[in-house]
C-alpha cells in the first residue's frame, strides 16, 4: 500500500489541512544505506501521527514540512498555502512557514527563562501585529494554560522534563503556529509523565484548530491522541486510516509483525459463507471459524491474524468445541505485565500471573480464539 | 644581581608596551569582527570555494612570517593598488606605521581565531537555531539573539587568546612596520633590537613585562574556556 493516503474522520468535501507529497533521497554514506522517502501526507484538524521504527523517515518528514530539509521533488500545500514546490521552484524559508516545533529535547533556549523564550517567540512571529498590551495578556494566559506561572523566571536548566516539555508547547503556540509538529515528545518520559504529556496534548489540541503532526514509535500513544495514523518505514507509509481501523485490520503480514501485537499462523482458508457472514479456516490441524473474508477465495493460503491479548487459554472442554486449539507449550516466559506463553508457530497468549497459576506446569493447553477477534491476510 | 626597584623602572622606556597594547587592541577588535563573520559562514553555511577560503584563511598559520610580511609588502606598499587606496584615503602611506603593525598582528591572529570560533559556533547546537527560525526569528536576530549568546564564553576566550597572540607577533611586524623607536616599535621587537644592541638588561626588563602581560589575559581566558557551571553558558 505505498502512498495510501487515507484521510480520517472529516467529510470528503474539506480540503486536507496538509496535502505534503515529498521525496527525498540520500546516496549510501560510509556508515549509512542509501535511504527515500517517499510519501503522501494528507491530514485533516486534529493529531495526525507517525508511527514507525527509528530511521523510517517520520522526523525527517516533519523536518520537510517545517523547512529545515529541502526535499528533491514533490510539493507541500499547508492550509492552501504553498510552502514547497519542485515543480516552480519554490521553498519558502523556514521562518515564514509557522511551524511550531516542539523538538525531541524541547530545545528551549537555555540562555533565557522561561518568559523569555516565550518573548522571543512573541516578538519573532511573522503574524504578530498584535500590541504590546494584548501580547503580554496572551503570554499570561499560555503561562497560566501551562502552569508555568511559577516557573516563569527559571532558566530551561531549573526545570524538570515534563515542565520542559510545557515550556515548549507554550513557546510553540506563542508563536501563532499554523501547525505544531512533535519530534517523539515522550521518548525518555516515564509512564506518569506520558500521561501527563497526553493531558497537554488534549489541551493544546482543543486550543489548537490547526492540525498536529506527531512522531513517535510508541503504540499507545497511537491509541489514545490520534485521530489519523500513518504507518511509516523504510521511507514509505504501508497504511493510513484512523487507529481502530489500522489496528483492527493491518492491511498486510508485514505489518501486522511490524506492530508486534498480533499472532500470525499460517492457515487455509476452507469454506466461506458470505450469507451467514461465515467463514471457516485450517489453522495448526484444527479448523477456526471467523467472519466472513471477503476479497478472499476457498483454497487461499495465508495468515490468521490475532491479537496477543485475544487468545484465552481455558480448560480443555470434553470435547473440542469449535475454535479451540488444543496446543503443545513451547515456553513459558514472564514479563512485567504478566506471563507468556507460546505455542507452535509462535503463538503467544497473555495472562495474569494469578491466571496462569491454574495451568503451572501443563504440557499443553487448550486455546480460545474468539470468532470476532480474528482476520485473514493473503500470504 | 637586580637593581633596585626604583632606578629600574625610569630607565626602561614604557613605549613598546603602550604601543603594543594599543595595538593589539585595535587587532582584536577587528579579528573578532571579520573573524566572527567568516566563522559563522564557514561553520553553516554551504557555498562554492568553500573549502578553498577555508585553505586560504590557515595559510598563514603554516607560512613564514618572512613570506606573510612579504606578500603584506607587495599588497600594501605605496605603488599597489591596496596601499595607494589606503595613501588616497587617509592622506598617509600605511606601511612603517603603527597602523602597519595592527595589520600585522591581525594577519597573525585571524586564522587561529576564524579556527576556534568557527568551532564554537559548530558546537552550539543546531536545534536551537532552528528552533529560532521556525519561531519566525530572522537570520540575524537568530545569529545574535540565540548562536552568540550561546558561543560568548568560548568566544570571550577566543578573544582574549587574539588579543594575547597580537602582542606577540614580530616577523610580520617587523617587515611591514619596521623598527622605529617610539614610532612603530612595539614589545616584541623592542625586545630584539635590546638583544641586538646587547642591551641585555633592558631586554630582561621586556621580557619579564611581555610575560607577565600575557599571562594576566590568559588566565582568566582559560577559566572562561573551562568546565562550565550549569548547563549552559551561565
Amino acid at each position: 500500500m505505498p502512498s495510501a493516503s487515507v484521510s480520517s474522520n472529516s467529510s470528503a468535501a474539506s480540503s486536507p489541512n496538509i496535502d505534503a507529497r515529498i521525496i527525498k533521497r540520500y546516496a549510501a554514506g560510509l556508515d549509512s544505506e542509501a535511504f527515500e522517502l517517499n510519501i503522501h501526507l494528507q491530514t485533516s484538524p486534529g493529531v495526525t501521527v507517525l508511527l514507525g521504527p527509528s530511521g523510517s523517515g517520520k522526523t525527517l518528514t516533519l523536518n520537510c514540512l517545517a523547512g529545515f530539509t529541502k526535499p528533491d521533488e514533490g510539493r507541500i500545500l499547508v492550509q492552501d498555502q504553498l510552502y514547497f514546490d519542485a515543480a516552480t521552484k519554490v521553498h519558502i524559508a523556514p521562518r515564514l512557514r509557522r511551524c511550531g516545533y516542539i523538538f525531541q529535547d524541547h530545545a528551549l533556549f537555555p540562555h533565557m527563562t522561561v518568559r523569555q523564550n516565550l518573548l522571543f517567540a512573541a516578538t519573532s512571529a511573522i503574524s504578530m501585529s498584535r500590541g504590546k498590551v494584548q501580547r503580554h495578556r496572551r503570554l499570561q494566559e499560555l503561562l497560566d494554560d501551562f502552569e508555568l506561572t511559577d516557573l516563569a523566571g527559571r532558566f530551561p536548566h531549573e526545570l524538570s522534563g515534563g515542565q520542559k516539555q510545557r515550556g515548549a508547547i507554550a513557546r510553540a503556540l506563542a508563536g501563532d503556529p499554523r501547525l505544531l509538529l512533535f519530534d517523539e515528545p515522550t521518548r525518555g518520559l516515564d509512564y506518569r509523565l506520558r500521561l501527563a504529556f497526553y493531558e497537554i496534548l488534549r489541551k493544546a489540541k482543543a486550543q489548537f484548530a490547526a492540525p498536529i503532526v506527531l512522531v513517535t514509535h510508541d503504540l499507545d500513544e497511537c491509541f489514545d491522541l490520534a485521530d489519523a495514523v500513518y504507518l511509516i518505514e523504510r521511507g514509505r507509509f504501508l497504511q493510513a486510516g484512523s487507529p481502530e481501523q489500522v489496528f483492527a485490520r493491518p492491511a498486510t503480514s508485514d505489518i501486522a509483525r511490524s506492530l508486534g501485537i498480533f499472532n500470525l499462523l499460517p492457515a487455509e482458508i476452507a469454506s466461506l459463507d458470505p450469507g451467514r457472514n461465515l467463514s471457516r479456516v485450517r489453522v495448526l490441524d484444527h479448523e477456526v471459524e471467523g467472519p466472513y473474508f471477503k476479497g478472499h477465495l476457498i483454497g487461499d493460503r495465508g495468515w490468521l491474524c490475532v491479537r496477543h491479548h485475544e487468545l484465552r487459554v481455558v480448560a480443555a472442554p470434553e470435547r473440542l468445541t469449535r475454535n479451540h486449539l488444543r496446543l503443545r507449550v513451547v515456553a513459558v516466559t514472564k514479563s512485567a505485565r504478566g506471563v507468556r506463553i507460546t505455542f507452535p508457530e509462535d503463538l503467544t497468549a497473555e495472562l495474569s500471573e494469578a491466571e496462569y497459576v491454574e495451568w503451572r506446569g501443563s504440557r499443553e493447553l487448550c486455546v480460545f480464539v474468539p470468532k470476532t477477534a480474528v482476520s485473514f491476510l493473503a500470504k | 644581581m637586580l637593581p633596585a626597584p626604583g632606578t629600574l623602572i625610569p630607565q626602561v622606556d614604557l613605549f613598546p608596551l603602550w604601543l603594543s597594547l594599543k595595538v593589539a587592541a585595535f587587532s582584536t577588535v577587528m579579528v573578532v569582527v571579520v573573524g566572527l563573520f567568516m566563522a559563522y559562514l564557514l561553520a553553516r553555511k554551504e557555498f562554492p570555494g568553500k573549502n578553498l577560503l577555508d585553505s586560504v584563511i590557515t595559510l598563514p598559520l603554516v607560512l613564514p612570517p618572512t613570506v606573510l610580511g612579504y606578500y603584506l609588502l607587495v599588497l600594501l606598499s605605496r605603488n599597489a593598488p591596496l596601499g595607494a587606496l589606503y595613501e588616497r584615503l587617509t592622506g598617509s602611506p600605511l606601511v612603517f606605521t603603527w597602523q602597519a603593525a595592527v595589520v600585522a598582528a591581525f594577519v597573525h591572529s585571524a586564522p587561529l581565531f576564524v579556527k576556534a570560533a568557527r568551532a564554537a559556533l559548530e558546537n552550539v547546537d543546531y536545534r536551537y537555531e532552528w528552533a529560532s527560525r521556525s519561531l519566525g526569528a530572522s537570520e540575524w536576530k537568530t545569529f545574535f539573539r540565540v548562536t552568540l549568546p550561546l558561543a560568548q564564553r568560548s568566544l570571550w576566550a577566543l578573544g582574549s587568546l587574539c588579543f594575547a597572540r597580537s602582542l606577540g607577533d614580530f616577523g610580520v611586524t617587523i617587515m611591514l612596520a619596521g623598527n622605529i623607536p617610539g614610532k612603530t616599535q612595539t614589545l616584541s621587537v623592542a625586545i630584539y633590537d635590546a638583544v641586538e644592541s646587547g642591551n641585555g638588561q633592558l631586554a630582561r626588563v621586556l621580557v619579564l613585562i611581555i610575560s607577565a602581560v600575557a599571562l594576566l589575559i590568559l588566565w582568566p581566558a582559560n577559566r572562561l574556556a573551562g568546565p562550565h557551571r550549569s548547563g549552559w553558558a551561565g
